[in-house]
């Protein structure tokens, strides 16, 4: 027996015979501090606010389903959950159309180029997200980038209107959640077997019908990895909606905001959220289940 | 057939090439133009800028004119340092005991500990808010700390899981075996080897937190005001150039740190994993 362990009470109570067992049951509760974190200021918070979501005034003292009913009764409300489901889905296309290529090219480049492309890939990443919000009202207003070379070159005379837009807001969004996209998609494109693309090729197969019949299905899980949390992340991204969407375009987060802590409508705010959360769990759900069949279509 | 898949080939190179051309260009020209922008002469953030000066630097380092600024980047810094720390102690502790735990209840229990990750910040965020009001907190660092532990864990946890399921168990077993006790080869052997793994996910976590929006919106007020907050309100009403210099401190940083941390742990490869 070693004698340099430490006095602990997992040494003094795992002798050699029973070892196995007993260190098994130790591993275990090991999660035990995180899981009663998480049970404290996570899973209760989130019952109470399903608790609130259920009182008809904002002192939280009348229960009743009178703030659903106001919510649900109202058009305006199914017009605010479509226009942030839509976002995200725009923001997922973006992503896919401009990422997707990006991720075919680090496939092929050489292995110092691939460490070039993902440092600027991840980079991002690392930069708050107000800052990557913020470069885009430089990119995109009146005395911004594009509205300047625009001009230069005669193609408007006026600078065009592109922050406070939707158009403005998806181009933003686009380049804030790209990582997100191209990191689980790179990771399983660079599993990819080499030899399938060089059979494909040999059989005579173009590029094209390589990508679309071989890579595409093989990397979808990766796809379905980045479109998840692409969406799932821009239709939460508050800041960036209310700073370069502005006050006239009206998503789910910007109305949780205003009725928590402008109004103080606590209920109601409580529903909204929670509509939030039931769509982005919804899509995300789907979206997961098409990945999962489109990846039995591959192997079946 | 030939001159046709040629052809073909030719599009397929220039479509896929100028779109990732597009992609590249999207991600990286705003953070240059923004850093750029940071060193202009003039009071608007025209780009190109208009000459070159250190002007809103100066602004940003005072410590009179900018006081609201650093005491919301102190209270960043504090409360990332606080619950990467307590990330790093129960979210390292939870990989160790659920990562090749296949019973269902230890993968309920990872599916909840990387929940954050999908669920929406402001659902959380509001809820947290609720419930230390409504339970009799006080608005404090400590709830904001707490508040980015549940939402930063899970960085830590995928980097460790991925560690830890790499590890061969036969290190285990034969430290066992030599007769050293559970506690002993976590400290010698296991522990040493995801630590890089752990590492990285604190990282992540740091910056993660450093960055977070959904929970400190709701948890913060103006005795704790943290950076991206304060930044969102120097955006909101007139634009403050200050943001600027901010944004170019926080690039600059981040590029720093990126180096470091691939040097290191070599983290891009771990975030690929």
């Amino acid at each position: 027996m070693r004698t340099m362990t430490p006095p602990s009470p997992d040494g003094a109570t795992s002798p050699a015979d029973g070892g196995g067992k007993r260190s098994v049951l130790a591993e275990w509760q090991l999660a035990l501090p995180l899981a009663l974190a998480f049970a404290s200021i996570f899973l209760a918070p989130l019952l109470m606010l399903v608790g609130v979501s259920f009182f008809n005034d904002d002192k939280i003292t009348q229960p009743g389903f009178g703030q659903w009913a106001k919510f649900l009764g109202d058009p305006f409300s199914y017009k605010v959950i479509a226009d942030t489901m839509l976002l995200g889905l725009k923001t997922v296309c973006a992503t896919i159309v401009i990422g997707y290529p990006l991720a075919l090219i680090y496939l092929d480049a050489s292995p110092r180029l691939q460490k070039v492309l993902i440092f600027i890939i991840v980079m991002p990443l690392l930069l708050s997200v107000v800052v990557r919000t913020f470069a885009w009202i430089v990119v995109l207003g009146r005395e911004g980038v594009v509205n300047t070379l625009l001009m230069q070159f005669g193609i408007i005379s006026e600078p065009l209107r592109l922050l406070q837009t939707e158009l403005g807001l998806v181009i933003s969004l686009t380049q804030i959640e790209m990582p997100l996209m191209l990191l689980p998609l790179i990771s399983v494109m660079s599993r990819l077997d080499p030899n399938l693309r060089d059979a494909s090729s040999a059989l005579g197969a173009s590029r094209w019908r390589t990508l679309f019949k071989v890579i595409v299905p093989l990397s979808m899980p990766g796809l379905v990895a980045g479109c998840l949390l692409v969406f799932a992340s821009s239709t939460t991204a508050f800041i960036s909606q209310t700073v370069i969407g502005g006050v006239r375009l009206i998503y789910l987060p910007l109305l949780i905001w205003q009725q928590s802590l402008v109004v103080f409508n606590w209920p109601f705010a409580a529903v909204v959220s929670l509509t939030l959360l039931v769509s982005v769990l919804t899509v995300v759900s789907a979206l997961s289940y098409l990945g999962r069949r489109s990846g039995g279509y591959v192997h079946g | 057939m030939g001159r046709r898949r040629s052809l073909a080939d030719l599009s397929y190179s220039l479509v896929i090439g100028s779109l990732a051309t597009l992609a590249l260009l999207i991600i990286v020209a705003p953070v240059v133009i923004v850093l750029t922008t940071s060193f202009t002469e003039g009071r608007s953030l025209k780009f190109p800028p208009t000459g070159f000066s250190l002007q809103w630097y100066e602004a940003l380092f005072d410590a009179s004119k900018s006081r609201q600024i650093h005491r919301a980047v102190y209270n960043s810094l504090e409360v990332a340092a606080w619950s990467t720390g307590f990330g790093i102690l129960f979210g390292s502790m939870a990989s160790l005991g659920l990562a090749r735990n296949r019973h269902r209840l230890a993968r309920v229990a990872d599916g909840l500990f990387m929940s954050p990750l999908v669920l929406p910040g402001l659902t959380f965020g509001l809820a947290a808010l609720m419930y230390f009001t409504l339970i009799g907190f006080r608005p404090s660092l400590n709830l904001i700390i707490a508040g980015h532990m549940i939402v930063t864990v899970p960085f830590i946890i995928r980097t460790t899981s991925a560690s830890i399921s790499q590890l061969d168990p036969a290190l285990n077993d034969s430290s066992q075996s030599l007769g050293a006790s559970w506690f002993y080869t976590m400290r010698r052997v296991t522990l040493p080897l995801i630590a890089p793994g752990i590492f990285a996910g604190a990282f992540l976590a740091f910056m993660a937190s450093i960055d977070n929006v959904p929970v400190s919106l709701f948890l913060s007020t103006a005795r704790t005001d943290m950076l991206p907050i304060r930044m969102w309100g120097m955006m909101e009403s007139t634009l403050d150039p200050r943001i600027a210099a901010v944004s170019g401190v926080l690039i600059t940083a981040a590029f720093l740190l990126m180096l470091v941390m691939e040097w290191t742990v070599g983290l891009t490869r771990r975030m690929r994993d």
